[in-house]
């Protein structure tokens, strides 16, 4: 079943500039405007100092595999054709985690620690999402 | 009016062995389909639990909820309930969710008012009904999955559905890090079998199972095999909580809350590997004044194996990061040197949330556990735990005051 089918993200207001990122390739955190602590996806308020004040900042993409999890059930019939499937938790350089698909590499191959960086998928004229791939593997 | 120095502070210690768990009423467990909904379920474990006290629906004036997924998050699913059951003059009510750590925090909320004179006899009650039978259209699928699959936005694309897979991450992080193993998980799914096919109001209680039937089962959320993740269940748990005086002159012998206490460490569990457990074990050991030593037995929350293995850790049966070697031993099952999840656990038996393993305490200090009784059951601890080991809550109870 193609990539398509499965649920596209809907762009809600406070995520608007990390979709807007994602479409021009680049990827997107927010920052709090009181410690600079940077988070993902977007939350009202800062858990280090509380400030509700927060920009988006491009960051590098560059990280590694901090967990991974290999899906077996079936929760959506678009992933009935992928299972079994890896979701993989990135820890980006700048410190932030990211839930993510890990591109290329086979479910069981996948190890903690992985060098990864991001790339982009386009699932409509709106909505890119970002995705990993072994670092210097393209 | 007393002046502030004059009026006695209240310490947690004062509240050792206040009040007392009275009553136990679980109704039928499990692939139930012809029920009467969760707030049947609900209303029939209040009063099996009032009968077994050899109480009256009338000497409750109190009464505390923990809504399973299936009453829809009704805000206000205490009042339904007390509708429902046409109780009158309650003191005490609360709808109550930490996840998994309600059915002890309920408890607790109960000891405390009973204890500050505010409630005298109050109710705490589990019910939840999310199996459906299987469809003829639909084939298989008793709606397990469905019912705890939620996913939404990024997620969702990604593929993350689930709790399942949210504590698969924690697990795999903990494996990464201190070299857990798939054996090691299986070794606590075993044990947990062995108990349950002691106890026949497990699930499970008819079905041995080997390590190699665990490794066998299949995957649902690699690292976590089908028997690495609790039941579902129909049904409904509820205890009657009262004063310890009150409670020495009803039917059945009191079982003592010697300590009591929560936790909630926030943050991110994939970079703690830790639950609540340390904190609430120093408040309720300290006012229980007790050790891990005089401990008999263990009732731990087991969404998932894994649960099991991290809160053996936090409360020190073993260091940090030893908790795989350490099930691996067969310490927990029957037979072992510390038993835990005596009745089979949410596993094994049923999951009823919290309420399994303040149950099954209940079952053991009582010295009912007939094929699956443990030798020592003055001592025991429970711990309720919830969200992706987000809540935590500790029950010490005891057979002696």
């Amino acid at each position: 079943m193609p990539s398509s089918a499965k649920p596209i993200p809907v762009i809600t207001p406070d995520m608007r500039e990390f979709f807007d990122g994602a479409r021009a390739g680049r990827l997107m955190v927010q920052k709090c405007g009181g410690c600079g602590m940077l988070r993902f996806p977007a939350y009202e308020l800062c858990s280090k100092c509380n400030s509700t004040e927060s920009s988006w900042v491009p960051v590098s993409g560059r990280g590694e595999v901090f967990s991974f999890n290999i899906m077996h059930q079936v929760y959506h019939p678009a992933f009935a054709a992928e299972v079994p499937y890896a979701v993989v938790v990135v820890e980006l350089e700048e410190g932030c985690k990211f839930v993510s698909n890990l591109h290329g590499v086979k479910p069981h191959e996948i190890k903690c620690g992985m060098p990864v960086e991001v790339m982009f998928e386009k699932l409509s004229d709106e909505v890119s999402i970002p995705k990993f791939r072994l670092r210097g593997a393209h | 009016m007393l002046c502030a120095k004059e009026r006695k502070k209240v310490t947690a210690m004062d509240l050792r062995a206040k009040c007392a768990i009275a009553g136990l009423g679980q109704t039928r467990m499990g692939k139930n389909f012809d029920h009467p909904g969760p707030v049947g379920f609900a209303a029939e474990a209040v009063n099996l639990a009032l009968e077994d006290a050899g109480l009256d629906r009338t000497d409750l004036d109190g009464l505390l909820v923990n809504p399973g997924i299936t009453w829809f998050n009704n805000p206000m699913a205490s009042y339904s309930l007390q509708q429902a059951m046409g109780l009158r003059n309650l003191r005490l009510t609360a709808t109550m969710n930490l996840g998994g750590a309600t059915a002890a925090a309920m408890v607790m909320h109960a000891a405390q008012s009973i204890a500050a004179g505010m409630a005298d006899c109050v109710a705490c009650v589990f019910a939840d009904a999310p199996l459906r039978p299987p469809s003829p259209s639909k084939g298989k699928g008793e709606g397990s999955a469905s019912a705890y699959g939620f996913a939404q936005g990024l997620n969702a694309h990604y593929g993350l559905f689930g709790v399942n897979a949210q504590y698969a991450f924690v697990a795999q992080r903990h494996m990464h890090r201190y070299g857990t193993t798939g054996d090691q998980l299986g070794a606590i799914a075993v044990a947990e079998r062995a108990w349950a096919n002691s106890n026949p109001d497990a699930q499970f209680h008819d079905t041995p199972m080997s390590l190699a039937d665990y490794h066998a089962s299949r995957w649902v959320v690699e690292p976590f095999h089908l028997y690495d993740c609790c039941l579902v269940s129909n049904g409904g748990l509820a205890v009657i909580v009262t004063s310890t005086q009150r409670a020495k002159n009803l039917k059945r012998p009191p079982v003592y809350i010697l300590g009591m206490a929560q936790g909630h460490p926030g943050g991110d569990p994939m970079e703690t590997l830790v639950s609540g457990a340390p904190i609430a074990k120093e408040t309720a050991f300290k006012m229980a004044g007790v050790s891990l030593r005089d401990v008999d037995f263990c009732e731990i929350y087991d969404c998932y194996t894994f649960t099991v293995l991290v809160t053996l850790e936090d409360y020190g049966f073993c260091e940090k990061g030893e908790g795989g070697p350490f099930v691996a031993t067969g310490a927990i099952g029957p037979g072992g040197s510390i038993p835990v999840n005596t009745g089979g656990g949410q596993l094994s038996s049923f999951y009823m949330w919290g309420m399994t393993p303040v149950s099954e305490a209940i079952v053991q200090i009582r010295g009912d556990g007939g094929r699956r009784q443990v030798p020592k059951h003055e001592v025991g601890l429970v711990s309720g735990n919830g969200g992706i080991l987000a809540t935590h809550s500790t029950l010490v109870l005891g057979s002696h005051p």
